[in-house]
């Protein structure tokens, strides 16, 4: 069975008067591999970690707070800033939140360029992700390659939306405008490419023997373990549990494509790259059928710039992001201004389970394993 | 030792194609384009056919603005006294503090006059701390750069130019100017 959390000893209590052996060793918040501004104190014994105390909160900005205090349609700008390698995904969630509060009909054509842009920001995410799983495992060519891809990705979003990474571009109920007109072409010439960048940095690593030894069977974690955790995404799946909120509970149009959820075995570092690595081919073949069925239509939301006051209530969305299962909550007590807004924050809730991860493995692997939960510190402490 | 190698030959074959046709930009030295609707820095646009700004003042894009970065007031047109103008009122003072702003375009999606704009400036580092404050001058010169670069046609008549050019596709008869 599931093995509980707080079975580790407590740090407060117990490191006090420590064995002189064992030594304190301080990580972040400005080491490069700790992937932003993540702090960690582990106890080393030698090279052995014998526990560690993830510190988070560096780059707290109250965003939930600050939610609290903007009209709806201003608090898009703050989901672009939460998770902010998954842009498009943050703020499809946060829409979804409120559409469903509001009951709005989203157009299909919306819709559509909606998954379009998701998928993309999915593939641009695990790009990100490649290169600096490369990085952290001590290779420097990766990076190269995946890099290549993810611009290309942001210099479609920008002629999109007009920003690479910070958009505003999803509204409540649509979109902000339709798609350039040259945006087929645009798609058209980019899709071979970045079909070919995500082949070639997945085989410059995946495979790589040096990789392998330094992956395989580092930190594994069962499935009933990671459920406990409460691990979702890459995360829960490299354990061989298939569970994805798009094909679970499926929201906008994804129950009309054909793809397939990728699973890993054992639940260790590579298994989470492998899957991380099969999503972006999955996620190119969505965006490709999207592209075939992309409807002609109207993508504006029916209520214009009026200002928007959805019905006293709360609702509650999750959708996939690419870290895994972003939820958001919201309270309306009927004015223009949300009256609580949580957000379930899928880095944060990956980053439960570092301590069972980090327990009895080398302190070489600590930043492998750190890499492999792929967390964005701008959603962890929000 | 296979997969190595197979990586080896990618990074080789890489360095071949780079040579002939690199894919970096030397930045500083070398301009990069922006894309058509790139999200600069905010700026007023001006009317140069009245010569005065779009903008009146009205302030609906302060009030939508989620950083409250602007700050403006508004006075009565002298031009329009004189009947050169439509506009009763004109922006007097204006001022955005870039520093604060965070490009969303919202105040471009709410202005009612086409009054103002995402521009592509997006180099405005300075060395004074409140060096980013631009006022109303400072502003439109921005914003006549942007124009004279995009061949800026205001947005409400584009939409209309377009809805006519689909009313005309339609075969029906252009409307006249009352809707």
């Amino acid at each position: 069975m599931s093995t509980q959390p707080d079975t580790l000893p407590d740090i407060q209590a117990e490191r006090v008067d420590a064995q002189p052996v064992e030594m304190l060793l301080n990580m972040g918040p400005q080491h490069p591999s700790t992937h932003g501004v993540f702090r960690m104190v582990l106890w080393v014994d030698g090279e052995k970690i014998v526990d560690v105390e993830p510190h988070i909160g560096y780059l707290h900005r109250g965003s939930e707070k600050l939610c609290e205090g903007e009209q709806y349609h201003q608090i898009v700008t703050l989901f672009d800033r939460m998770d902010y390698i998954g842009n498009f995904n943050n703020e499809l969630a946060y829409c979804m939140a409120v559409e469903k509060l509001m009951g709005l009909e989203v157009p299909d054509r919306a819709e559509y360029l909606r998954v379009i842009l998701c998928e993309l920001n999915r593939v641009a995410s695990h790009l990100l992700y490649v290169g600096t799983m490369g990085l952290d495992a001590g290779a420097m060519t990766p990076v190269m390659f995946s890099f290549r891809g993810r611009e290309r990705v942001q210099a479609l979003f920008e002629a999109v939306s007009g920003a690479r990474m910070m958009h505003n571009y999803f509204r409540i109920g649509g979109l902000k405008e339709d798609v350039p007109d040259n945006f087929v072409e645009l798609m058209n010439e980019l899709m071979p490419i970045l079909r070919e960048d995500v082949e070639q940095s997945d085989r410059i690593l995946t495979f790589n023997e040096i990789f392998l030894s330094r992956l395989k069977d580092v930190s594994p974690i069962t499935a009933d373990e990671a459920i406990a955790f409460g691990l979702t995404g890459p995360m829960l799946r490299a354990c061989g549990y298939e569970y994805d909120v798009r094909k679970a509970q499926p929201y906008s149009v994804y129950d009309r494509f054909d793809f397939e959820v990728p699973v890993g075995l054992d639940g260790d570092c590579w298994d989470r790259h492998w899957v991380r690595v099969q999503e972006m081919y999955q996620s190119l073949r969505i965006v490709e059928q999207a592209m075939e069925q992309l409807p002609d239509g109207p993508v504006a939301s029916p209520l214009g710039r009026r200002l928007i006051r959805p019905p006293a209530g709360e609702a509650y969305v999750r959708a996939e992001n690419p870290r895994g299962e972003i939820g958001v909550y919201l309270v309306s007590d009927g004015t223009d201004k949300p009256y609580r807004l949580k957000v379930r924050p899928p880095s944060f809730c990956n980053l439960s389970a570092l301590r069972r991860l980090l327990a009895d493995t080398w302190l070489a692997d600590s930043v492998v394993v750190l890499g492999s939960l792929d967390i964005v510190l701008g959603e962890v402490d929000r | 030792m296979l997969e190595s190698l197979k990586g080896m030959m990618l990074t080789l074959a890489s360095t071949v194609t780079g040579l002939r046709r690199p894919v970096t930009q030397q930045y500083p030295k070398q301009a990069t384009p922006v894309k058509p609707r790139f999200m600069g820095f905010p700026a007023l646009t001006w009317d140069g056919e009245i010569s005065e700004p779009y903008c009146t003042g009205c302030m609906v894009c302060i009030r939508n603005c989620p950083t409250q970065c602007m700050s403006a007031s508004m006075m009565d047109n002298p031009k329009h006294a004189d009947g050169d103008s439509s506009r009763r009122k004109i922006v007097d003072y204006f001022e955005i503090n870039l520093n604060r702003c965070i490009l969303c375009g919202i105040c471009v999606e709410y202005c009612n006059f086409d009054a103002i704009v995402m521009s592509h400036e997006h180099e405005m580092s300075t060395y004074a701390r409140n060096g980013d404050r631009v006022d109303l001058p400072a502003l439109l010169e921005i914003g006549k750069k942007y124009q004279d670069a995009t061949d800026w046609i205001p947005p409400t008549v584009l939409a209309k130019q377009k809805a006519d050019a689909a009313k005309a596709a339609a075969g029906e008869p252009a409307e006249a100017s009352d809707n």
